[in-house]
């Protein structure tokens, strides 16, 4: 493993300082600061932990539960090179599990596992938001694209000739906007800062008005009206007010707010900047998610052409306006994108939701009035500014206004963006993304209902199928409990780990779904499953647990027989095989006579539950 | 001014800015906790106070008492609910009551025994979790940490040291001490300070003490806790211990 010389050491110290010099050493932002420190020295050693405690005056528990937290930080040395495959269902789909076992193989490896010589690990990791180019992977944390057998041939020879990632072939960190139908906010054809000027000539009272007009609701999930949340905000007391722009991101299936950042951000910060207007704010801050780490550069010299063009910052377009944003990275955890959690991310805490009442739009970051918004919804907030709320309340339902941005990955011909009017048939968009053979859609990532053929009529609207804009579609050839059982993991690694149902329970669930995996399942288990549905939806405490078995639940009622195919047997049957428990009892004895093995599972635990004991 | 809301049909009255917990407790009422103590902020993470007001689920200890509520606690569904987060709690850990130096004083196990818990139920997780014995008048024994950080906000708010705090994400969630070793010994922890009598479970455990009241004779032994809890929020008493 390697070990700093004396001199390493001193370059250390330098490093941490600058990076902490560079934070004005405010505690609250220790998750960039762990970040950058990682990114400078490798990994986050104990005494680097010490020493960021130290210089910011804070516990050092604190840091190291923040450094402990997110998936991208690593508090033991975990190799040079980190490759993490994107391990959504549509990753898998697209034959993730064989490349990464090939790339394994190649480097002599373990998935999980740091290589003897400390060179790299091999690890799978959530969804990375690139579906409709996967399989995907991050290779230290920078998103290569459209893998194939030849890629990972090549990756593994630059690994073991130590080339630098930035110095691998262009061509892999490619990411495609892959936009394949436009309506009135991907054509809105206005000038950067145009939505701005628009918003500063109506005055916040008026411009809250076009948004209440509107009608325009959240693109974040829970479909809340924009206008109540920021008026709420506008009116809450505060020394200062701030807008969040929520670009986490992390819903499986989801990647219509990378394209947005990628090819409308002029768009977003606009809408942020009016967000500023309305409120009354003169921060804000964008929580990119760091799965999207190679758009940061990017961004940040747009926000910095901006400023010079009078379109951010101080006294913006020349009329006393000042606002300024500043992005923040997250660190692998789904979680982060909860309003609430993403603030206290912010901060520089571990990613859990808080106690609520109170709301964010009252007490959000730094204890201020804050509010928090989706990057689609931001971006349609500009379009509104120009537009005006009538004409955006025409488009769309009644009780869904506007269109929806649709992320379509799985088995479609077309995979990408497709933006629709609110009403849309689900069978439309199949139609658009050129799906044929339909099995299923999931319409809300992990997180949501899962629609058999017989849905297909459905419509894609708050009022029927709500959605945060992630389709993905399996055709006939798909198992459909592959599906629920990579949903039932997603969740177990994603839970924050704050309260018993969610933290416990999506473990259970989990472990439940690789007992049937295995085919060592009885319907009792299934009956387990429906119980965990019912404790956690209500118990949880946040959004997470309390939607985390919904769509397990709807494919287990509505794709029952890939379940019943895995049962083993009618009555319990243990998760654990007791004969194979005891080879290793036959290999150290040098037994293996017939007395050494246990014929009949079932004599073992006769009397029911073996765990069935007193507490 | 005082109002009043409906608990199990009963009315309590409360005073403004009381949460449901607060007020019940106050008039004598129990409803199950883990994570809650009357001298720390509430938490909200056990779920254990889990109750329903209006038809909506809610926990209790972070939920503001309002006139005219109707909240139900004691009923079969809520129960149930408990006594399965009670199960997922005991096999989330490791936790051999007989041989537990707590056994008899353990909120924990006490809470099971109030709702009717008679088995596990759910097949163990038998974490590996190594215990810290380095400290001179302490033991940890992380087999046993629900989570309910108690110890996490005395050792900060009362004690001012932050000696311990939750790392870890879901299921990887553990506790931590603040010392670059790891080990309690290397942090300014004294078993005198407030965090190591609150914990409800037998994480913190004072050495050369374990037995010195027998198991069957010690708090929840005689009298079920929720007449404990009681007597000792009515006599001021601390809870925990
Ligand atoms: C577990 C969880 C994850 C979430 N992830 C995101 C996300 O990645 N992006 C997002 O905009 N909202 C996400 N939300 C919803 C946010 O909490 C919040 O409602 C949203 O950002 C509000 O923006 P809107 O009003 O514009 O929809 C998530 C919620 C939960 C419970
Ligand atoms: S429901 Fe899950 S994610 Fe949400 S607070 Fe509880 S443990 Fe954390
Ligand atoms: S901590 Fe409580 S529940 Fe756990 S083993 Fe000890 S007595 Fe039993």
């Amino acid at each position: 493993m390697w070990t700093p010389s004396r001199q390493e050491e001193g370059v250390a110290v330098t490093n941490i300082e600058s990076i902490l010099e560079r934070h004005a050493y405010e505690a609250h932002r220790l998750v960039q600061i762990l970040r950058e420190t990682q990114d400078a020295l490798g990994w986050l050693a104990p005494e680097t932990l010490t020493c960021i405690a130290h210089r910011l005056q804070i516990p050092r528990v604190q840091v190291e539960s923040t450094a402990n937290f997110y998936s991208f930080f690593h508090i033991r040395p975990l190799g040079e090179y980190r490759i993490l495959f994107s391990d959504n269902i549509t990753d898998r789909m697209l034959g993730n599990q064989a490349l990464m076992q090939a790339l394994c193989e190649k480097l002599w490896l373990e998935p999980g596992r740091v290589a003897e010589d400390g060179l790299v690990s091999v690890d799978t990791t959530s969804c990375t938001g690139m579906c409709d180019q996967g399989p995907a992977l991050l290779a230290n944390y920078r998103a290569i694209t459209r893998l194939t057998p030849a890629r990972i041939d090549e990756m593994a020879h630059l690994i073991r000739r130590r080339v630098p990632v930035g110095d691998w072939p262009p061509e892999w960190f490619h990411v495609e906007d892959n936009i394949r139908r436009r309506d009135v906010l991907l054509d809105h054809g206005l000038a950067p800062g145009e939505a701005l000027a628009a918003a500063l000539d109506r005055g916040p009272t008026g411009l809250l008005g076009e948004i209440e007009r509107s009608a325009l609701r959240g693109r974040g999930g829970a479909g809340f009206g924009s206008d109540i949340k920021w008026r709420s905000c506008r009116d809450a007391w505060g020394d200062a007010h701030y807008v969040i722009c929520n670009a986490d991101e992390g819903e499986p299936g989801t990647f219509k707010d990378r394209v947005l950042l990628s090819s409308d951000f002029d768009m977003v910060v606009d809408g942020m900047c009016i967000a500023g207007f309305a409120i009354g704010a003169s921060k804000g801050f964008i929580y990119l998610r760091g799965e999207y780490r190679y758009l940061l550069d990017r961004l940040e010299t747009r926000l910095a052409q901006r400023r010079e063009a009078g379109l951010l910052g101080r006294d913006i377009l020349g009329r006393g306006f000042t606002f300024d944003i500043e992005i923040h990275l997250g660190a692998g955890a789904y979680i982060c994108g909860e309003e609430s959690a993403l603030i206290e991310s912010l901060e520089g805490k571990p990613g859990k939701p808080r106690i609520r009442p109170p709301f964010p739009v009252t007490h959000g970051y730094l204890g201020q009035p804050t509010t928090v918004n989706n990057v689609e919804t931001l971006a349609l907030a500009a379009l509104i500014a120009v537009r005006g709320g009538e004409w955006f309340r025409a488009i769309g339902t009644p009780a869904s206004t506007g269109t929806k941005l649709l992320s379509v990955s799985g088995d479609v011909a077309r995979p990408g963006i497709y933006e629709f009017p609110f009403g849309v048939s689900v069978a439309e968009v199949l139609e658009a993304a050129g799906a044929t053979d339909t099995q299923a859609v999931t319409t809300a990532g992990a997180a949501g209902s899962c629609l058999a053929v017989s849905e297909f009529g459905r419509r894609i609207a708050f009022e029927d199928v709500p959605t945060g804009g992630s389709i993905m579609v399996f055709d006939q050839s798909r198992d459909m409990f592959e599906a629920a059982r990579n949903f039932a993991h997603f969740f177990a690694h994603e839970s924050c780990g704050f309260c018993t149902p969610c933290r416990v329970g999506t473990a259970v669930n989990a472990r439940l779904m690789d007992k049937l995996a295995l085919d060592r399942s009885s319907p009792y288990d299934l009956d387990e499953m429906e119980r965990m549905h019912h404790l956690m939806q209500g118990a949880s405490h946040c959004g997470l647990g309390n939607t985390a078995t919904i769509a397990l639940r709807d494919i287990l009622a509505k794709f029952r027989p890939a379940f019943d195919r895995r049962l083993h047997s009618p009555d319990y049957e243990p998760g654990f095989d007791l004969d194979a428990a005891l080879s290793q009892a036959r290999r150290m004895t040098g037994r293996d006579d017939a007395g050494a093995h246990l014929t009949d599972n079932r004599s073992a635990h006769a009397g029911g539950h073996p765990s069935e004991a007193k507490p | 001014m005082t109002s009043s809301f409906l608990l199990d049909g009963e009315e309590v009255p409360f005073t403004p800015g009381q949460t449901v917990m607060q007020a019940a407790s106050a008039a004598g009422k129990y409803i199950p906790h883990l994570c809650w103590h009357p001298d720390f902020a509430a938490h909200g993470s056990c779920k254990l106070c889990t109750v329903k007001i209006g038809g909506g689920f809610a926990t209790a200890c972070t939920t503001r008492a309002a006139a005219g509520q109707d909240v139900e606690n004691g009923t079969e569904e809520l129960t149930a609910k408990r006594r399965t987060l009670l199960q997922l709690l005991f096999v989330e850990g490791n936790h051999f009551c007989p041989s537990c130096e707590k056994s008899g004083s353990c909120v924990l196990q006490a809470s099971a025994y109030e709702v009717g818990m008679l088995s596990p139920h759910f097949d163990h997780f038998y974490p590996d979790r190594a215990v810290d014995a380095s400290h001179p008048d302490v033991l940890l024994d992380f087999n046993r940490c629900i989570m309910c950080e108690l110890c996490v906000r005395a050792s900060r708010e009362v004690d001012g040291k932050n000696v311990f705090a939750l790392s870890g994400r879901g299921a990887k969630s553990h506790l931590i001490v603040n010392s670059e070793s790891g080990r309690l010994a290397d942090t300014d922890f004294a078993a005198t300070d407030r965090a190591a009598e609150v914990c409800p479970v037998g994480v913190i455990l004072r050495k050369r003490v374990g037995f010195a009241v027998p198991i069957g004779q010690r708090d929840y032994d005689a009298r079920p806790i929720s007449q404990r809890v009681v007597e000792k929020l009515a006599d001021g008493e601390q809870e925990a211990g």
